[in-house]
């Protein structure tokens, strides 16, 4: 639209706004390029099919064979199984210890903070490979300490070669994968501790509401759309997950495919294992599935949760 | 200004001319002289052992021709390779994987048929097995070396306890039992954890006697015999009864914790593949012995698995195929096996000709081959070519059977489900 301004006689037109497009260029173009065109890619990857040395397309037929066959039916969804306990573990313990840690570090009469900030946080900077490896040599069967320092209290009964039982593995891994990454939520919910007010904090202390019962009528309530974020965060975390598995289990996820996620699956059937070749239509498959479970996740989360949490502004 | 230029002309003609005169010199030397021979491989391992050893001796018996090591990461080996051949710059000599990835490799035309090298006369059908088209026509690999399983075991425990080796199944329980029952050691040295050592060390170890090796292999592949049959469930129900004389937490013992363990002493039998020699012999300071896997009952023809694990084949476009020629004849030689054979003891050379080993650990595993029939493992032709992949089923089936989560019988008929889910005879 035109505007003339009166007086002037000059005619301004609306300024193109060249810098907007030209500042999000780069990101744009490294965006689509390294992660929008394999996206398509892989997708389209997924309709095609090898038939006598040939990609034919074949429509939808990849998934009708993934989750109309018997056996792989059956790996998928022991795989989405495995990998949902993976996730509820996490939400469950990961999540609470967070907050915990986070309340507990919020508390300004702690001595040491920024240290056991930093301690609790390492974990999370370490490579899978470190941590895999490191978790298994801990919880040996013949070198680990485990063992020893169970004897040491008596209590040597309980030791199991957790990460070989198929009742253990999966919730095992799950912990380790808890303790690396529980920093995460920690400083999160810390960041968003400490930023609430104190004029707030202290109306509630004038209206006798202290301690314990703070915590849960002000500052929970004032965190939760933090808490909600690194659900989501979790969510596409986990269901991501494989380096772990991949480390510690190798790619036949074992005992017994009771640690195949998602993750380990795709890989093995993408690039194939020992004597069984790689199915890349297939594989590409199993990573569109992966990529719409995590889609309708976080469509739920942000329909059904984010827009009913209340924000307040201070 | 014109003269310099007529004879800056002059000078860059005769260049020019100089450049292809001698380029023409150059080619005409290495047609007259020397063809140059460049052989993939994954073997990085190996370097210093092709070039000190082996690719001399060939260059004084051949002048003529000029041989190049240049192998690449044994986990990168088969995606280079296959790039190389596309792109048409791939060696004259091709290291072979076994079986279908080779295979495919023929398929394509990229690896020459040597099915007219005098050389393969050389080999036994077992031998040629893992390089030869299904049709058992063209083999298109020189086959190297094979990889022999057996039992290695801890002499001196074994003198302490006054055990003497066991031949049959009766007597590899009455060991175990015994060591077991002494304590100082774990009987026998193998964890779940990776899986393959099961089925390997484990599976196609003991199974060939049960299974009569390659009577019962190429009956599997031709539908006579399936994987339910007794002979294919007994290697099972003997692996079912090892899980009670392996170390405490087996569960979750690695490859490397089961060798660590066997070469601190603290293990008295490994399950082995005879690749393990250079390592034990490195590492362990005890007396090492090896037996064949133990018979069912005494008198019993024994059969051992001789598992083909590399060959060499020549690229179809090569340019100097009658110089590629005549290194795969002398691959096939006595000669080369035994230089191959003593360099890398473990390894063992598969061609007809007698080898002498100096490693006596190595001398022990291939005198079996004059006692017992050799078959190669039992998933690696074809059955592995579909999914559910049977050699990877195999993994998971025998350490289920192993730790007791599965029986035996229910471990069979999963995986002969799973084989004629997409294999049809």
């Amino acid at each position: 639209m035109l505007v003339t301004s009166p007086g002037s006689g000059q005619v301004n037109k609306p300024q193109r706004r060249w810098h907007i497009a030209v500042f999000l260029a780069p990101a744009v173009l490294v965006y689509t390029a390294i992660m929008i065109l394999p996206l398509f890619g892989t997708m389209q990857l997924s309709l095609y099919k090898i038939i006598e040395g040939q990609q034919v397309f074949v429509g939808l037929d990849n998934f009708r064979h993934l989750l109309g066959d018997e056996r792989l039916s059956s790996t998928f969804w022991n795989a989405l199984s495995n990998n949902s306990i993976f996730f509820l573990i996490h939400m469950l313990v990961q999540n609470p210890i967070g907050i915990l840690l986070a309340a507990i570090l919020s508390n300004s009469r702690l001595r040491f903070r920024a240290w056991y900030r930093t301690a609790i946080f390492i974990p999370t900077i370490l490579s899978f490979v470190i941590v895999g490896f490191v978790w298994k040599l801990i919880l040996s069967p013949l070198w680990g300490v485990a063992p020893d320092l169970l004897d040491l209290v008596g209590l040597k009964s309980l030791y199991k070669p957790w990460l070989g039982k198929e009742q253990y593995a999966l919730i095992t891994l799950s912990l380790i994968s808890v303790w690396q990454f529980v920093g995460i939520p920690m400083m999160l919910i810390y960041a968003a501790l400490i930023s609430i007010p104190e004029d707030i904090l202290e109306a509630a202390e004038c209206d006798g509401i202290t301690g314990m019962k703070q915590f849960w009528k002000i500052k929970l309530p004032l965190i939760l759309p933090t808490i909600g974020i690194i659900s989501i965060l979790t969510f596409v975390a986990n269901f991501n997950a494989f380096d772990l598995i991949y480390v510690t289990q190798g790619a036949l996820a074992g005992p017994d495919y009771s640690t195949d996620i998602l993750g380990t699956f795709l890989y093995r059937t993408f690039f194939g294992f020992q004597l069984q070749l790689g199915d890349k239509n297939l594989g590409a498959t199993i990573a569109s599935l992966m990529f719409l479970i995590i889609l309708a996740g976080v469509c739920i989360y942000l329909f059904a949760i984010q827009r009913r949490l209340r924000r307040y502004t201070f | 200004m014109n003269t310099t230029n007529k004879v800056n002309k002059t000078a860059s003609l005769l260049a020019t001319s100089m450049i292809g005169l001698s380029a023409l010199g150059l080619s005409a030397g290495v047609y007259a002289q020397d063809a140059e021979l460049t052989i993939e491989s994954w073997r990085n391992d190996d370097l210093s052992i092709w070039q000190d050893k082996i690719i001399p001796a060939f260059e004084a018996k051949h002048p003529g021709i000029k041989v190049t090591f240049a192998p690449s990461a044994p986990a990168e080996y088969n995606a280079v390779l296959n790039s190389k051949l596309e792109a048409g710059s791939a060696g004259d000599l091709i290291t072979c994987r076994p079986f279908d990835a080779s295979l495919a490799l023929y398929d394509q035309g990229y690896l020459a048929s040597l099915a007219d090298l005098p050389g393969m006369g050389n080999f036994s059908d077992v031998a040629k097995s893992a390089w030869i088209t299904d049709d058992g026509k063209n083999p298109f690999c020189v086959p190297m070396a094979s990889v022999i399983h057996g039992f290695i075991y801890n002499k001196d425990a074994f003198a302490e306890l006054g055990l003497s080796v066991p031949e049959t199944e009766a007597d590899f329980f009455a060991a175990l039992d015994k060591i077991k029952e002494q304590g100082d050691y774990i009987p026998m040295s193998m964890g779940t954890s990776d899986q393959w050592e099961a089925a390997t060390m484990g599976y196609q170890n003991i199974g060939p006697n049960y299974w009569k090796g390659e009577e019962g292999r190429l009956g599997l592949i031709d539908g006579s015999q399936s994987l339910t049959d007794a002979q294919w469930v007994a290697p099972y129900e003997q692996l079912a009864k090892w899980g009670a004389y392996l170390g405490d937490g087996y569960e979750a013992q690695t490859y490397p914790d089961s060798q660590n363990l066997f070469t601190l002493g603290r293990a008295a039998i490994y399950p082995a593949g005879s690749w393990e020699i250079t390592g034990f012999n490195a590492n362990a300071d005890f007396e090492l012995g090896a037996f064949i896997p133990p018979v069912a009952a005494a008198g019993n023809e024994c059969y051992i698995s001789d598992h083909t694990d590399i060959g060499i084949g020549m690229n179809a476009k090569s340019e100097n195929a009658d110089a590629a020629k005549t290194f795969l004849n002398w691959v096939a030689s006595a000669e080369f096996a035994s230089l191959y054979a003593n360099a890398l003891p473990g390894f063992f050379p598969l061609s007809n000709d007698p080898v002498t080993l100096e490693d006596p650990l190595a001398q022990e595993f291939i005198s079996w081959r004059e006692k017992c029939n050799s078959t190669i493992r039992s998933t690696y032709q074809i059955l592995s070519r579909g999914t559910p992949n049977l050699e990877n089923e195999t993994w998971n089936a025998s350490a289920n059977v192993i730790k007791g989560t599965e029986s035996p019988a229910d471990a069979a008929k999963r995986l002969q489900d799973g084989l004629a889910s997409w294999y049809k005879p």
